[in-house]
């Protein structure tokens, strides 16, 4: 429990559903009292105390189980060390991975606890013996690409209450059960970076080398930089470009280089990717040759229909429409098409695009 | 449900309730002159006359506050601003209340040396000495009567011997000791004594600072000039009244309670050492609180037992400290040179006034499967742990 609206609605039908439930609420923060101000990410004290009032209106034990430790390993060491190697990480995805659905689930599991129950949207069923996973009724909260990267044994061990109800509906529920958090407004950032400001963290925690920004096509060095950290695949403001393009064109960073400390930037048509190569594949439904599907390649947004293939463990997507802003070290979902909520096949992390 | 958190807080005493719920209804300011203020005043004065009388000090000595946090700041800001001096002698396993105080002085410009204590938790009138003879320039010491979290008793007297030979206001937090053990305060020789209503079956929110009548105090809070002049603030009649109430039944009971407890507790620790061989007992294993059982069990985490047995109806305590909720490993038990892996996987059970053997006996049904149970969520995290390291 978080101490926002979602997990309290959650908790209260996992609770209305006859389940023995307890409300856990996870102290991520490696400083609490630092990290912890500022009230939207997910480990303030005042998120904190707005969990355990949401526990004790259901009635059910609350606990503060402290993480800190494995986040910081984990989710935001890899963050940073991703960064560093010029990929774009998703630290919402790596905490699903490693922390709620391990760390978490491990503890729970060996106390006698059957799941772990989140606010996510997404949906779960079990179909012939297998967890299924779908995307959430509300298109435009549906987390199922943070959870796709999950096992099936994860998933297993999973519950999330909220996949078939849109989020408008959870806040009125929220009111009607008394949950002083239905107001509350939806966190964004990335927790542990309260101030949202990704660069001015990393600065501080990885080894900035400057380079050059050069024009892919030419090779004209446009200009210098503090470091890959300040740049994102698909980025076109603050490139600290002095003039445009000769055509005028806006110019966007198409690739990082950090061993050369390099950043490339080119056209928009450049930066428009049909085929992607994914590692570490995470398979839900058997991928029998190639298949027809839908292919995300970041948290929202970011859909084309595709065709992909399990090739010697490596995921390949053919996008059939190009899609911009490709980085690697996001996550490639990819689904079924369906009208009862797509269904997640498999998820992988991209390494390569063309 | 086995109530066994009698340190954290006691039920009120029904006829500390009664007393209090009386006083409720009753109007009167006891500062004021008409014939309702002189009431209140009455049955204020009456009740200090109960406390000093049966904890050894003189009526004047005694001041009500706002509890035992309030009594333990009061003690030492105050004797540390009142004396002049620079050097504050503090334990290391002091309660929150006091350690805080300490450490928000030394950042003011005070210089603090932090008694050591010995493996059950204990400072030595010796170590106290010692620390004396270093420094012509100590403002206070302040040492536990008897230490919330492991139960041990210390030498109290010997202490405040030591200090009275220097002339050093000597402070004691007897917050635990107060109806568990015999405390005198003109006998002990301190100049300072906290204790809590909360604690002996009296109302929350207030407590009692004994204050000797020749030991200058700063006041905390400026007002109307109640309590000498050094606790300024409307009294709280209710509040007083039972805790005067209670604390009259918690001495007076005090010496058979004491034998109740202690062979309750004894039990208690029998009978988890019967399914948990390798429990250990903190703290000393004779001269400490009757009611306390404080245990370490290896393997586990302190807050996954708590769960555990909370869910089974038995309510104990980890006995540290809590930011935002999150288990520290107890300051006390790492001052006693505890392991920290074994300091957080320790418990506090403590017993009172309503125990009764079916309390332990709940107890022993379900805490070796308990125990089995957070030793299995132990070992889980271990092994990622090292999975992670590998990594």
């Amino acid at each position: 429990m978080s101490g926002g609206v979602d997990s309290a609605v959650a908790a209260a039908r996992a609770v209305e559903a006859g389940h023995d439930v307890t409300g856990v609420h996870l102290a991520l923060s490696a400083k609490p009292g630092t990290l912890r101000t500022g009230a939207r990410g997910c480990c303030t004290i005042e998120d904190a105390h707005d969990a355990r009032r949401a526990a004790d209106l259901m009635g059910i034990p609350f606990y503060v189980w402290d993480f800190a430790e494995r986040f910081t390993e984990e989710v935001v060491e890899d963050f940073v060390a991703e960064y560093a190697a010029g990929r774009t990480p998703n630290p919402c995805l790596r905490c699903n991975e490693r922390i709620k659905f391990e760390a978490l689930l491990d503890k729970a599991i060996a106390l006698g606890f059957d799941a772990v129950c989140t606010g996510h949207y997404a949906r779960l069923a079990v179909v012939d013996g297998r967890p299924e996973l779908r995307r959430a009724a509300d298109p435009g909260k549906d987390q199922s690409y943070v959870l796709a990267s999950l096992t099936d044994e994860q998933l297993a061990h999973a519950m999330f209450p909220l996949g078939d109800t849109v989020k408008d509906d959870v806040r009125v529920e929220a009111a009607s059960r008394g949950l002083s958090v239905a107001k509350k407004p939806d966190s964004h950032d990335i927790c542990f970076i309260p101030d949202g400001d990704t660069q001015k963290f990393l600065a501080g925690r990885m080894e900035t080398k400057p380079g050059l920004l050069i024009d892919d096509e030419t090779g004209a060095v446009l200009g210098r930089h503090a470091g890959v950290h300040e740049f994102t695949v698909g980025q076109r403001k603050g490139l600290g470009i002095d003039g445009p393009a000769p055509d005028g064109r806006p110019r966007y960073v198409l690739s990082l280089e950090p061993v050369s400390g390099n950043v490339r930037v080119g056209s928009a048509e450049k930066l428009a990717v049909t085929g992607i190569s994914a590692s570490s594949p995470v398979v839900h439904v058997e991928l029998d040759g190639p298949v027809e599907c839908v292919a995300q390649v970041r948290a929202h947004g970011g859909t084309a229909p595709a065709v992909a293939e399990l090739v010697d463990g490596v995921l390949r997507v053919q996008l059939r429409e190009p899609l911009k802003g490709v980085a690697p070290g996001q996550a490639v979902a990819i689904y079924r098409e369906d009208a009862a909520g797509d269904v997640v096949l498999a998820s992988a992390t991209i390494d390569a695009t063309s | 449900m086995a109530y066994l958190d009698h340190a954290a807080t006691t039920p009120m005493h029904p006829e500390a309730v009664a007393a209090m719920t009386e006083a409720l209804s009753t109007t009167g300011n006891a500062s004021s002159l008409h014939t309702s203020g002189r009431r209140a005043r009455r049955a204020v004065e009456e009740a200090r006359e109960t406390i000093a009388d049966a904890l050894g000090a003189r009526p004047s000595e005694v001041l009500f506050t706002g509890g035992g946090t309030e009594s333990d700041n009061l003690a030492v800001k105050g004797l540390y601003w009142a004396s002049g001096k620079r050097r504050v002698l503090a334990s290391a396993v002091e309660h929150h209340a006091v350690l805080d105080a300490v450490e928000w002085l030394e950042q003011q410009g005070a210089e603090v040396t932090w008694l050591e204590t010995d493996s059950y938790g204990r400072v030595s009138a010796e170590t106290v000495e010692a620390a004396l003879d270093a420094s012509d320039d100590v403002a206070l010491v302040t040492t536990m009567w008897a230490n919330n979290e492991v139960g041990t008793i210390n030498p109290v007297h010997d202490i405040a011997r030591v200090c009275a030979e220097r002339g050093v206001p000597f402070h004691t937090d007897a917050v635990q000791a107060v109806g568990a053990v015999p405390v005198d305060f003109a006998a002990s020789g301190a100049s300072a004594l906290t204790m809590t209503g909360h604690k002996v079956g009296g109302p929350y929110g207030v407590g009692v600072l004994l204050l000797a009548r020749d030991v200058k105090c700063t006041p905390l809070l400026h007002g109307g000039g109640q309590e000498r002049d050094v606790r300024s603030g409307t009294l709280d009649v209710p509040s007083i009244v039972g805790l005067a109430r209670a604390v009259r039944i918690a001495v007076d009971e005090q010496v058979s309670r004491a034998a109740e407890l202690v062979a309750l507790r004894d039990e208690l620790i029998a009978s988890v050492r019967a399914v948990v061989p390798d429990v250990i007992v903190n703290g000393d294993p004779v001269d400490r609180l009757p009611g306390n059982a404080h245990l370490t069990f290896p393997g586990c985490e302190g807050d996954s037992l708590l769960m555990l047995l909370d869910a089974r109806g038995v309510e104990c305590s980890t006995g540290s400290a809590c930011t935002a909720g999150v288990a520290q490993p107890s300051h006390v038990l790492l001052a006693m040179g505890v392991e920290p892996a074994l300091a957080r996987g320790s418990l506090r059970f403590s017993l009172g006034h309503t125990s009764t053997r079916a309390d332990v006996e709940k107890l022993a049904e379900v805490i070796g499967p308990v125990v089995e149970r957070a030793r299995t969520a132990g070992l889980a995290g271990m092994r990622r742990n090292r999975k992670v390291v590998k990594q």
